[in-house]
């Protein structure tokens, strides 16, 4: 079966769990830029880790399937429909073949995630499916681009939704690295204290910070011996601007490294609209190991929380058209 | 090996770092430290890699621990001296052919003038100089090639270029790199190759190895402009003892 990208945003493009084991060749991990949200749509359609799916920045576009399959929707919150009628996010539904999915604007945050039952089955290419710009792996969709996908082996399964869990706030924790140290105790110090603005330069590769006052210097950054680099990384520039660094960024780099965002909490950078403020507070190493979860863990986890999707009477526009009052019982 | 630092790389990763300069010694102790960690194969790691001077490795939290493992890695470093230990075997020589003037050479004036010589001279000692791949990084299979004399030690630029073309060569800090892909870079864009460091036509898809090494060889516009269609650019190989 197919999946049929009949009109499509600017940044659409296939994503799955990343292509690991690369690093000593100069690959980077990549896959989904929120990758819970992308576990999430896995959980949802009860696909394993590494089922592709589509990722979507800050708009869809309109699909179609040519055999029914349920679709999962996660991640940023987008404005969808099923043949103009609306569909719950976080929640996945079953789509009838040549049906049309109309998935709009994101309501918040940016990447949103849609995975087919089965998963988009595109050529593997060096371990994974996904596009990876600077790797020059894979390219975005475009309008009449046809995605093959697996058989979804229960296409038929009612509606199931992933509740909302408590959103997460608070300053974004971070651990320290390799050149931490080569940052003054004072600019640590001032780095924790400061206000910093997303800005609208980001992508899948890193978000640009904005701040007002002086730059964050590691002093004669600009010979420094390039070394490897997590995800997550927060990157001096050349004038000491920060990046905090994405699933798409560069396996090596010569940019000195404040420290690095926990895996736990750096979704809320890639999701996060120019304008949002942010604050970092360093944790200890040990704080950061034991806050680390295997995505297994933290599928299983989502996976349990799965539970049948119940309308919502007040999103019920046509409220009158159901039988709310049934014929009396026969007994 | 009293310069060896353990540090902390994300909450998965360990760096073992030989040097915090570049070094030919560090680079070679980070092959032979990897090559070493491949064969102990320690519990809970599931990738080892190396940069220029370090030793990464990625491991489970829930299998291992980074404590159990930096014991494991200090007793592995202290059974050799691994600043001495030689180039790996099997390593071949490649001479690719680049053009280093005109429009792919936007910073070559500059970066003569910061290096003290004229263009013609920069280029001469740039194709005269064999440069070993130090480690492939930043994207698939692309090396960082090293070393260029001293005076070539010069800095990155302050401003990133927002892309440098597929192919770019680029050099900085007394290294080269031919680039994988478009993309940005605060390095200084001198020449142009039609080689290519990830290739999913050609077998192996990505050629180089670390400890390979590299001349490049100056060709005209025109040559290289025929060359974008030849295999690996037509850059030719020959075993290295």
């Amino acid at each position: 079966m197919t999946l049929i990208v009949e009109t499509v945003g600017p940044a659409v493009s296939v994503q799955d769990g990343g292509r690991a084991g690369g690093l000593g060749q100069g690959l980077s991990r990549s896959g989904a830029a929120d990758r819970q949200g992308y576990m999430a749509a896995c959980a949802l359609a009860g696909a394993p880790l590494g089922a592709a799916a589509l990722e979507m920045a800050g708009f869809g576009g309109r699909f179609r399937v040519t055999d029914p399959c349920r679709i999962a929707l996660a991640g940023a919150p987008m404005r969808a429909t099923l043949d103009g009628a609306p569909l719950e996010w976080n929640a996945v539904h079953p789509v009838p073949a040549g049906a049309v999915l109309d998935i709009g604007a994101a309501e918040e945050g940016v990447y949103g995630y849609l995975l087919p039952g089965g998963g988009v089955t595109t050529e593997v290419e060096l371990g994974g499916r996904g596009f990876h710009k600077i790797a020059g792996l894979g390219a975005a969709l475009t309008a009449g681009d046809v995605l093959p996908v697996a058989p979804d082996a229960e296409p038929d399964e009612p509606p199931m939704r992933l509740p909302p869990g408590l959103a997460a706030t608070g300053p974004l924790r971070v651990m320290p690295g390799p050149q931490t140290d080569l940052f003054t105790k004072a600019d640590r110090a001032r780095f924790a204290d400061t206000v910093f603005t997303r800005s609208p330069r980001a992508n899948r590769q890193g978000v640009r910070l904005d701040q007002s006052g002086a730059p964050f210097s590691a002093g004669a950054q600009l010979s420094r011996v390039s070394d490897f680099i997590a995800e997550g990384d927060i990157q001096m520039t050349g004038d000491g601007t920060p990046y905090v660094l994405l699933a798409d960024c560069q396996t090596m780099g010569g940019y000195p490294r404040i420290g690095t965002v926990l895996p736990v909490d750096l979704p809320r950078i890639a999701q996060a609209l120019p304008g949002a403020e942010f604050r970092f507070r360093f944790v200890s190493v040990e704080e950061a190991e034991a806050l680390w979860r295997s995505d297994e863990a933290q599928l299983a986890d989502l996976t349990r929380r799965r539970e049948p999707l119940v309308r919502d009477p007040r999103s019920m526009g046509d409220l009158l058209s159901y039988e709310l009052i049934g014929k009396p019982l026969d007994d | 090996m009293e310069d060896v630092r353990i540090l902390p790389l994300g909450p998965d990763g360990v760096l073992v770092r030989f040097a915090d300069a570049l070094s030919d010694a560090a680079n070679r102790a980070a092959l032979a430290f990897r090559a070493d960690l491949e064969t102990a194969a320690l519990t809970g790691v599931v990738e080892t890699a190396t940069s220029l001077t370090s030793v990464f490795l990625r491991f489970r939290p829930d299998l291992t621990t980074r404590a159990t493992l930096v014991e494991a890695l200090t007793e592995r470093l202290g059974t050799r001296d691994w600043l001495a230990a030689d180039l790996p075997g099997g390593r071949t020589l490649w001479h690719i052919p680049a053009v280093f003037d005109g429009p792919h050479a936007p910073d070559l004036a500059e970066v003569a003038r910061q290096i003290g010589r004229d263009p013609d001279r920069a280029i001469a000692e740039l194709t005269a100089t064999p440069v070993r791949v130090l480690a492939l990084g930043f994207a698939p299979g692309q090396p960082y090639l090293g070393f260029l004399d001293e005076h070539w030690n010069i800095p990155r630029r302050t401003e990133v270029t927002p892309e440098v073309p597929q192919g770019a060569v680029v050099v900085a800090v007394r290294q080269v790199i031919p680039f994988a892909n478009p993309a940005p870079t605060g390095w200084w864009q001198i020449g142009r190759t039609a080689f290519r460091c990830y290739d999913p036509a050609l077998e192996p898809a990505l050629p180089l190895s670390p400890g390979d090494e590299i001349r490049f060889q100056s060709v005209p516009l025109a040559t290289w402009e025929r060359l974008l269609t030849a295999p690996r650019g037509g850059a030719e190989t020959e075993a290295l003892a």
